[in-house]
């Protein structure tokens, strides 16, 4: 795992379907980042509709004041359906990494220099935490321990702190998860060997 | 969360917020006790929090039947003394225009603010845009002077709202935050500023007699507090056109409504300097600016850095304040630059109202975008390059 970097700046896109808990992953991600003392902007798009649909969900972490606040070209994306990966993989940062869950996407491995990762997040939160509903924290797990955008340890207490006291345990589980499916996890599919190294691309434009 | 928003801002440590929350977080901090509000994407989250946050203050939140009804009760708990919100967007907004009139007539201090949609009607219920800051003038009928502010940010979101209520009180005037579905939305890491350190203006009572009250008027520099409903004073209150001094209508007298019509406006446009509030970005030497509001000022920020980095001289204008009109920072502008560019998420809607003060001093090129998508520092780049016929621009 590449050694979070305080300097840079990374820029973050989940994305699936409204209902999948990706604008809590994303938030998650800027709370984290937040106590951390970054600078820190979230954005998300979503349809009129409450369930389905394509949305996003976006981070920016940075150490200079954030103007523009959507993410373009992220360094991470994260996506959980394939509706989602139709619209938003491709933005992806040659040299980023695309993270997705291999139960749901269809991924086209020949995206130019983008590291494909696919792990089954719905599948595994049903057969191991029977809660098909905490896949977004098991996705953020994994999403954390394959950047390293943050410190795992940092999240984690940005997700505890998140959920309400009932539903604790069931997390914690769920993101420790998403850790250990990452961490051994081969790339589903790589398109670059020179190494994964999100937080120390080049900003948008710069 | 882990530590309550009012506690960050007391131990001085960021707290992740979004604009909607910082307005509701703002207004407890204003010293709101009253909202009274309908749903509606992409506002809810202000009704939302206050719903809760209201009733641990002593305050009072009712969800209303509907948005005309919203601004009413509004209107009302004002009258009784309390310092009252409401939120909304377009379609919202659009039903509230005929009480915000009566607020700006019967001078009673509210704040309104429209978290703006793509539009008309239902238009695009969860993208931003920009198009209502004509209707936040000119919505309702008659003429009437109104305090419109713009926020660029989650910090401004919640020190705007502090500032809205302070300026309603002090003018006793309806005062319309215009924030839009991107900056209610987003969430920033934000250092609030200590409770202790916010200016928040108390509404006061007249030092008269409650006898004498209807033999004393406010005047332009003396805006006199209204005492609440309920008082010794006696007090009354009407959408018909009044004496200004004894309250009482009068609708046969023509220099009775002159004299109440000049008021209402110059109780605004004589303060004007004390109320406009723009922001100047590098302007410094500047040959062209960018006239940016709320969200995409974040973009022409972005544009600015870019082209200064390059020796391009570009600096931004940008309103705080977008009623009354910043008319002397623009023509101040007008004076130094060559070119003044217009984006903003409507079409031509201010880029009117800044050719109208630009006199023709300087090239004013509007740029519109309708898509419910925000305008991006590129799209403002390309703009920006003609401008500067002899500069050899690097890839950016």
């Amino acid at each position: 795992m590449p050694e979070p970097t305080a300097s840079a700046r990374v820029e973050l896109r989940c994305s699936g379907s409204g209902g999948q808990g990706i604008l809590l992953a994303a938030t998650i991600i800027a709370e984290a980042a937040t106590a951390l003392g970054r600078r820190v902007v979230q954005t998300q798009s979503y349809g009129p509709e409450a369930r389905g649909g394509a949305s996003k969900a976006e981070v920016i972490i940075a150490e200079e004041p954030i103007d523009y606040p959507e993410v373009r070209r992220p360094d991470v994306s994260l996506v959980l359906s394939q509706a989602a990966y139709e619209k938003y993989a491709a933005d992806t940062r040659p040299g980023g990494l695309l993270i997705y869950d291999s139960g749901l996407v269809e991924a086209d491995p020949g995206a130019a220099g983008v590291t494909h990762c696919g792990l089954p997040f719905t599948q595994v939160a049903t057969d191991e935490l029977g809660k098909k509903v905490v896949t977004n924290i098991i996705a953020l797990g994994a999403l954390v321990a394959r950047s390293g955008v943050l410190p795992a340890d940092a999240v984690e207490e940005a997700v505890l702190s998140r959920v309400p006291p009932r539903f604790r345990e069931l997390n914690e589980k769920a993101y420790r998860l998403g850790l250990r499916l990452a961490a051994g996890a081969a790339d589903a599919e790589t398109t670059t060997k020179d190494g994964l190294t999100p937080t120390t691309a080049p900003a948008p434009g710069s | 969360m882990a530590i309550s928003v009012t506690e960050a801002a007391k131990a001085g440590v960021p707290v992740l917020l979004q604009g909607n929350e910082a307005v509701a977080e703002g207004a407890i901090a204003a010293g709101v006790r009253f909202y009274a509000g309908y749903p509606i994407t992409p506002s809810t989250e202000i009704a939302e929090v206050l719903s809760r946050r209201l009733p641990e203050v002593g305050g009072t939140f009712i969800q209303m039947e509907d948005e005309i009804a919203s601004i009413a009760a509004v209107c009302g708990a004002s009258l009784a003394g309390a310092k009252a919100l409401t939120a909304t967007s377009g379609p919202g907004f659009s039903l509230m225009q005929e009480m915000i009139g009566f607020a700006s007539m019967a001078q009673i201090p509210c704040v309104i603010v429209d978290v703006m949609r793509g539009g008309p009607s239902t238009g695009l219920p969860t993208d931003p845009a920009q198009g209502d800051v004509m209707q936040a003038r000119w919505g309702t009928h008659g003429e009437h002077s109104v305090i419109a502010l713009v926020p660029s940010s989650v910090e401004e979101c919640y020190t705007l709202t502090v500032e809205a209520f302070n300026l309603s009180e002090q003018y006793r005037t309806p005062v319309i935050i215009l924030s839009d579905a991107l900056i209610g939305h987003m969430r920033e890491a934000v250092t609030l500023p200590h409770p202790d350190k916010l200016r928040v203006a108390e509404r006061g009572m007249p030092d008269c007699d409650p006898d004498e009250y209807d033999t004393v008027s406010s005047t332009i520099d003396n805006i006199l507090p209204r005492p609440p409903l309920g008082s010794p004073f006696k007090v009354h209150v009407t959408g018909l056109v009044y004496n200004r001094r004894s309250g009482a209508p009068d609708t046969a007298d023509p220099a009775t409504a002159a004299d109440l019509g000049r008021y209402l406006r110059e109780k605004i446009y004589h303060h004007r300097d004390a109320i406009v509030r723009v922001e100047e970005v590098e302007m410094d030497g500047a040959e062209v600016a960018i006239f940016a509001y709320g969200s995409v000022a974040r973009s022409a920020m972005a544009v600015v850095k870019k082209a200064r980095a390059q020796g391009a001289r570009v600096g931004m204008v940008r309103p705080i304040t977008l009623w009354p009109f910043p008319t002397a920072a623009v023509a101040r502008m007008a004076e130094q630059v060559r070119t003044v560019i217009v984006p903003e998420m409507n079409i031509k809607q201010m880029s009117w109202e800044v050719e109208a003060a630009v006199k023709g001093r300087a090239k004013v090129v509007d740029y519109g975008r309708v898509d419910g998508e925000l305008i991006t520092p590129e799209e403002i780049l390309e703009l920006v390059k003609p401008e500067f016929y002899y500069h050899r621009w690097e890839d950016t």
